[in-house]
């Protein structure tokens, strides 16, 4: 019974990373319809910044969180404006495309940059474990999740309280009525586009003390992150922070309680939870079907 | 439209015979460089198929290849199940080329499988699923390991049966060299060289197959599928149909080059078929250009030879102030990947039409009246 309450724990610490990421998934779909195959890569590349930051200029963890934070937050923006505003109205294809691109590009740069050797990641919890009876928490996990849970509770309010916030809610909804009330819908974009690269940085900073950081180290997270957002409603903020700690919890149990899965059919497991969900229920577990009129 | 037919199978021969002349011209490390453009080409058509002519997104296709290419690993090195098919016995000579059409074959079933579920998705999601499905199968293929070899993979270098070249000791100046290929009564060179004329000619046949089937209806209902599903279909075209049947024959071409793959290299292990072989496909599709045949060569040409060869070419291009945050290592991997991507963005936003619409602009350049680039006459 301990043993099953230890991966329940450790499958929430997985899972915050898994929705960290999904979230940034779902807000990129919801304002401007794209799934952002790059989402993995753009973490990886801020995460290596956030690396450098501490291992090559000495700084300390949260500082260069912060910076790295805003850093992803410009890259997000920049990446928007140059790179997907112009093909937004095409074809699905040219968009799909142009994140390929990214993924190629930043998995690239990474790699030109810092090498492809695989380095260790310095952790802001210390790597102890808590008792509560038979069972052990890892200090990491708790931590993990916790952050997240304050990032999404920060990202919450802003949407829902200030004028920004308002103003990206409306631009995804609507984008011409919020032309025509003065909304700069352009940059509402390109600014969530920005929050969820700040959202993916937080994802790969958080997971890159335990799978360490080389430059394929979100290849796999992404996955999770997609089944995550799709499970949850790939248009839903919360279907996605619910949809990873499901998913975080379910790999784990299942990992532990099936040994045919055992620990390298985890991904195809992903897969598999893409392919049904779609199949079965496209819309997730929170998100609005939508019917087409023909 | 009649002499543009005429002209475009006299252009097919031509060329035909320019790649089976072109091997007196090359040395043999550059024959073998050939055969592997000729392998991207086919899988090439393949995904041009499904994704440029049906419309249907896949970033998936580095899957089917493994299927061939492990397909025709694990038959030539099982050397204790005989090739069989139908009661005919194949004999264990060249055995791996037998193999080629039955990889084919299973890709293709597969693929056509995969269509099923396939029509409930799309656009994006379809994108979505067979990304997925590309990043999973190495790790299907670990998981099976009794069958496919796991992690290591299967090397049948020297396994009986796979056509091959002696080498030969010279007797009198001790030199060793290639004693050639026998095949058919003739004898090839090099081993590369034999490898280019098997590639060679199973692309053009592919090829010629590609166009002969998207010239006529097929290729019209395909396109009609990817212009507007919904019109096509009041039209009476039974998607399920076309569009299982374009992922079918998408996935057949694809296990092909993924066996002739496996044929060129010797060995096949989780990391021959990676997630990047996937997207590089896709990217040679839009070097092409998407619903192109012929000038997907430029595309699989670029796809290789960017790989390889140009890479050193980028680092003159890096400006000097990005050293600050780490050491720069351009012979690193990261060097094509980053060539790549900047071409494919690019190309999306200056030349969507990739190779094949620069060739529309150069033919158009000819033409009179509202031909000419949609405007009139000059």
């Amino acid at each position: 019974m301990s043993d099953f309450f230890q991966q329940v724990v450790a499958g929430l610490g997985s899972g915050a990373i898994y929705a960290s990421l999904a979230l940034a998934l779902v807000l990129i779909h919801r304002a401007t319809g794209v799934i952002n195959f790059a989402q993995g890569e753009m973490a990886m590349f801020t995460t290596y910044i956030c690396w450098t930051l501490v291992t090559n200029h000495g700084w300390s963890y949260w500082p260069a969180f912060a910076v790295t934070l805003a850093f992803a937050f410009v890259l997000g923006f920049g990446i928007h404006r140059v790179v997907i505003h112009p093909v937004e109205r095409s074809s699905v294809l040219t968009v799909v495309i142009m994140t390929i691109g990214l993924v190629l590009t930043f998995n690239g740069l990474a790699s030109l940059i810092w090498s492809a050797e695989i380095r260790a990641f310095p952790s802001p919890f210390p790597n102890e474990i808590w008792r509560v009876g038979d069972v052990a928490i890892s200090q990491q996990d708790v931590g993990t999740l916790g952050v997240v849970l304050v990032l999404v509770g920060l990202l919450w309010a802003f949407f829902q309280y200030t004028k920004i916030g308002l103003g990206l809610r409306a631009s995804a909804l609507n984008p011409d009525a919020s032309r025509l009330v003065g909304v700069r819908v352009g940059w509402m974009l390109a600014i969530g586009w920005g929050l969820a690269a700040m959202l993916g940085a937080v994802a790969g900073m958080l997971a890159a003390p335990t799978v360490f950081l080389d430059p394929n180290m979100m290849q796999a997270i992404l996955i999770y992150a997609f089944a995550a957002a799709v499970l949850g409603g790939i248009d839903s903020p919360l279907g996605a922070v619910v949809g990873g700690l499901i998913l975080g919890v379910g790999l784990n149990l299942i990992g532990a309680y099936f040994d045919f899965v055992g620990a390298d059919l985890r991904l195809p497991v992903a897969l598999l939870v893409i392919l049904v969900v779609l199949l079965v229920r496209p819309a997730g577990i929170f998100g609005t079907p939508v019917t087409r009129r023909v | 439209m009649r002499g543009r037919r005429e002209l475009g199978i006299v252009l097919f021969f031509a060329a035909a015979a320019v790649v089976f002349v072109l091997p007196r011209f090359l040395s043999d490390f550059r024959a073998q460089q050939f055969a592997y453009v000729a392998i991207y080409f086919i899988a090439l058509i393949g995904l041009n198929l499904l994704t440029g002519i049906t419309g249907q997104i896949s970033l998936g296709h580095g899957a089917f290849m493994l299927i061939g290419g492990y397909t025709t690993a694990i038959l030539i090195s099982d050397q204790e199940v005989p090739l069989e098919l139908f009661g005919h016995q194949f004999s264990n000579d060249m055995r791996d080329i037998w193999t080629i059409p039955l990889a084919g074959l299973l890709a293709g079933i597969i693929g056509f499988l995969f269509g099923f579920p396939a029509l409930r998705l799309s656009g994006l999601y379809l994108a979505l699923a067979t990304f997925a499905v590309a990043v999973a199968a190495p790790a299907f293929v670990r998981r099976f390991d009794a069958l496919t070899g796991g992690g290591p993979g299967i090397n049948f270098f020297d396994v009986e049966g796979r056509t091959r070249s002696e080498t030969i000791t010279d007797p009198l100046t001790f030199e060793t060299k290639e004693a050639g290929v026998d095949i058919l009564g003739l004898t090839i060179p090099t081993f590369n060289e034999w490898l280019y004329y098997l590639c060679w000619t199973l692309a053009l046949v592919l090829f010629a197959g590609a166009w002969l089937l998207l010239r006529g209806r097929f290729g019209r209902t395909l396109r009609a599928i990817r212009d507007s599903e919904l019109a096509a279909s009041s039209a009476g075209v039974n998607l399920a149909r076309y569009k299982t049947l374009a992922f079918g024959i998408s996935a057949f071409y694809a296990g092909i080059a993924g066996s002739l793959l496996a044929i060129a290299t010797t060995f096949v292990n989780p990391d021959t078929f990676p997630i990047t072989l996937s997207i590089y496909l896709l990217v040679g599709v839009v070097v092409g250009g998407l619903g192109s045949l012929w000038p997907l060569v430029f595309g699989a040409v670029f796809i290789h030879f960017m790989q390889i060869e140009w890479a050193q070419r980028v680092e003159s291009v890096i400006p000097d102030f990005v050293p600050i945050i780490g050491a720069i290592d351009t012979d690193a991997p990261g060097a094509p990947a980053v060539a790549f991507g900047v071409v494919l963005i690019l190309i999306m936003l200056l030349f969507p039409g990739g190779a094949a619409g620069l060739v529309r602009s150069v033919r158009s350049l000819g033409a009179r009246g509202y031909d000419r680039l949609g405007r009139r006459s000059g």
